[in-house]
């Protein structure tokens, strides 16, 4: 029987794989793709959490609702990261996260 | 001149048909010519000498006319003018005039001697720079001048009264490229504002008390001040130091001798006959007030009298020929403050002005002449056996001299002595200030007129002087003739009987008036004898030269507690202001940047990390919360 810890659990650990990517990684795309990993770990618990959390009997859809919007959005938003990225290696040459110090005091 | 209007008085064309139109626009006509002429003068004929001359001078001949015309005509009339700021019931400025006798005579008195010093102006100022920069001023000053004498109430005559502290300012600093003009200029504007200071704070207290400020309002006020009379008293004593200062009274005198670094003819019309007459007919104005407190009769009595001796102690030392006269100017202008204090109306303060006006113009515009003649020359024992070069100069000053120093018919005698009359009715004490005044007046004049008149000439430029040209002299001659009559009772009945009875309450003893003419032989002689044959001054008398160490006392001040006020002032401002206030909110700024700035490490993950930990910060806090 697979209950709501074990989908917990899944979205925990890739939660903890993306936020260990994002922090880690140097490599711009696949910081980017680590971070769309911990939104989708959001996703699962939100979905799991909509299946197994019942009020008066029945099961609870409107999180489910949220998670759809939630990936449109995030289409979107991948597109403009996507694109954001284009152009900074255009500029830089790079896509190295190292190299994107021109902030730095 | 004189004859001649006083006898038109009686069967006057102008006097059948007076009517209020054609008087209203003339008074405007009088008030404003004058204004007109300064603007043209500066906008359109900067560079054209005659035409400057000519503007300054025939807006002063119009003021001339339409003066005599409206003093012949005797209406009184209130003319309510416009509305300059009305807040309803409690405050209602307007710029009005009011035209009674006291005006009328007043009128006459300025625009008369204005036309003339303006005239004389084109003599004494032909080989002179900004020749039209002066006759605009000039102008401008006769303008202000008659603002106050036409003034219907305390706001307009207060704005005129600091215009014409403007214009003075203005002609004093005419060669503004010296540096003593300049701070004669400057010193003159602020001793002035001391003064009317507490001009304005009178006024105001006036206006709550009473709760109006027109002049025809005031003076019938006294019974409204029947239970309160320390108000009026206090109320009075500060309007009273804007005479103090204007007229140059005792502690606020010390610009006047100084203002003399200005044109002579700025000397003679401004700081002789009219400006400085103004704050006595000031008090002349408020008159029926000032006569209901006796308190602040007797303060403006004994200021007076004090300026009066104190000007004619510090006059009998001074070199310079017309310091001479300043110091004789504000010893007079004590006269009239004493006058004001003592007489039981104000025909007596007027009388003196009136006399002291034509006389003392006379006596700076043969300085004047005598200056030019000696390429700007002043120090009288480099003069001497003036006499001879210039005999109409020497003919004239003789005229004033005389009538300054109170000799028996010469106008200034009969003035003088009718104070001093009344003065002997008051207080014995300044009585006998007056009249050791008025021996020392005799004195120090008759000493400037052996030393620079008689005598050998002790310098080149005096033995090679000559009589200045007929368009100074003229002037010189004109007005003569009034400084010697002005005084005789057929004139006193025209100009100066209508502002009210001249009669001594009692019967005076014959003696005074062997007292008066014994001073001024005293005088007189005593002074002649001494400087006769002098080479140099034979008594130097260092703390009157000093003026009586007064101005030292005032530089001290300014130098010691104004500097150290000021200094104090300036490190607030640097330290406090600036350095903690400006400076210090700045500095506080650029260094909680600078700590911040090294969290800008430019690593992509650190920003995450601290966006993270800050996310978590919040949320953390916002569950401590609840």
């Amino acid at each position: 029987m697979i209950t709501l810890s074990h989908y917990l659990m899944a979205s925990g650990i890739l939660f903890a794989l993306g936020l260990t990517g994002v922090m880690l990684r140097r490599n711009i795309i696949i910081v980017f793709m680590c971070l769309e990993m911990m939104l989708s770990a959001t996703n699962l618990s939100l979905v799991a959490f909509s299946r197994y959390g019942v009020v008066q009997g029945h099961s609870n859809y409107q999180a489910q609702m949220l998670v759809f919007f939630i990936i449109t959005v995030a289409a979107a938003e991948v597109a403009v990261g996507l694109a954001i990225i284009v152009a900074l290696f255009r500029a830089k040459q790079t896509i190295h996260t190292e190299d994107l110090n021109s902030l730095k005091f | 001149m004189f004859s001649f209007l006083s006898s038109t008085s009686f069967f006057s064309p102008f006097s059948l048909q007076p009517s209020a139109f054609s008087l209203s626009s003339l008074l405007w006509i009088i008030y404003l010519a004058p204004l007109l002429a300064a603007a043209i003068i500066l906008l359109i004929t900067r560079s054209n000498k005659p035409a400057a001359a000519g503007l300054a001078i025939g807006a002063a001949a119009i003021t001339c006319a339409g003066s005599w015309i409206l003093f012949l005509q005797k209406t009184n009339l209130i003319l309510p003018g416009f509305s300059w700021i009305n807040t309803g019931d409690t405050l209602n400025i307007s710029i009005g005039m009011m035209v009674d006798p006291l005006s009328r005579t007043m009128l006459v008195v300025v625009t008369t001697i204005a036309t003339l010093v303006f005239i004389y102006s084109i003599g004494y100022m032909r080989h002179e720079e900004g020749f039209a920069r002066f006759f605009a001023g000039l102008a401008f000053f006769l303008f202000s001048m008659l603002g106050i004498v036409l003034a219907n109430n305390f706001i307009m005559m207060f704005i005129s009264w600091e215009l014409v502290g403007f214009s003075s300012y203005l002609l004093i600093m005419h060669y503004f490229e010296k540096p003593a003009a300049a701070d004669a200029g400057n010193q003159a504007f602020m001793v002035n504002r001391i003064g009317d200071f507490g001009f304005l704070l009178g006024i105001l207290l006036l206006w709550l008390s009473v709760g109006s400020l027109s002049f025809d309002a005031i003076t019938t006020s006294l019974p409204a001040f029947a239970n309160n009379s320390t108000l009026l008293a206090i109320s009075l004593i500060l309007i009273f130091c804007g005479t103090i200062g204007k007229s140059a009274q005792l502690p606020l005198h010390v610009w006047l001798p100084n203002s003399m670094e200005g044109p002579t003819p700025v000397s003679s019309l401004l700081h002789a006959a009219t400006m400085v007459a103004a704050g006595v007919y000031m008090l002349a104005r408020i008159f029926p007030l000032l006569h209901g407190s006796p308190t602040a009769s007797s303060v403006v009595m004994w200021i007076g009298a004090s300026t009066a001796l104190a000007a004619a102690l510090m006059g009998t030392q001074q070199n310079d020929f017309k310091r001479v006269l300043a110091y004789s100017t504000i010893s007079q202008l004590g006269y009239m403050v004493t006058a004001v204090g003592v007489a039981p109306s104000a025909g007596v303060p007027m009388f003196h002005l009136f006399t002291h006006a034509f006389f003392k113009c006379l006596l700076f515009l043969t300085a004047g002449s005598v200056m030019i003649s000696m390429h700007h020359e002043l120090d009288i024992w480099k003069m001497g056996g003036l006499r001879k070069r210039m005999p109409v100069t020497f003919a004239t000053f003789l005229c004033g001299m005389l009538a300054l120093a109170g000799c028996p018919f010469f106008s200034g005698s009969f003035s003088k002595d009718l104070i001093m009359k009344f003065a002997f009715e008051q207080h014995p004490a300044v009585f006998w200030m007056l009249v050791v005044a008025a021996g020392l007046t005799a004195f120090y004049i008759t000493r400037v007129c052996v030393v620079a008149f008689f005598g050998t000439p002790r310098t080149e430029h005096a033995r090679t002087a000559l009589e200045s040209p007929l368009v100074m002299t003229l002037p010189l001659l004109l007005l003569a003739i009034p400084a010697v009559v002005a005084g005789y009772p057929f004139l006193e009945k025209i100009f100066i009987a209508p502002l009210g009875s001249m009669a001594l309450p009692h019967e005076v003893p014959e003696y005074l008036e062997w007292i008066f003419i014994g001073f001024f032989f005293l005088g007189t002689v005593g002074s002649f004898l001494l400087y006769r044959n002098a080479a140099k001054d034979p008594m130097v008398i260092p703390f009157l030269a000093n003026r009586l160490y007064i101005d030292n006392v005032y530089d001290w001040c300014v130098k010691n507690i104004q500097g150290a006020f000021a200094k104090g002032c300036a490190f607030f401002d640097r330290w406090i202001i600036d350095g903690l206030c400006v400076q210090g909110s700045a500095s506080l700024v650029w260094t909680l940047g600078f700590i911040l700035r090294f969290l800008q490490v430019g690593s992509l993950q650190a920003y995450a990390v601290f966006l993270g930990a800050g996310t978590i910060g919040m949320i953390l806090l916002l569950l401590k919360i609840h």
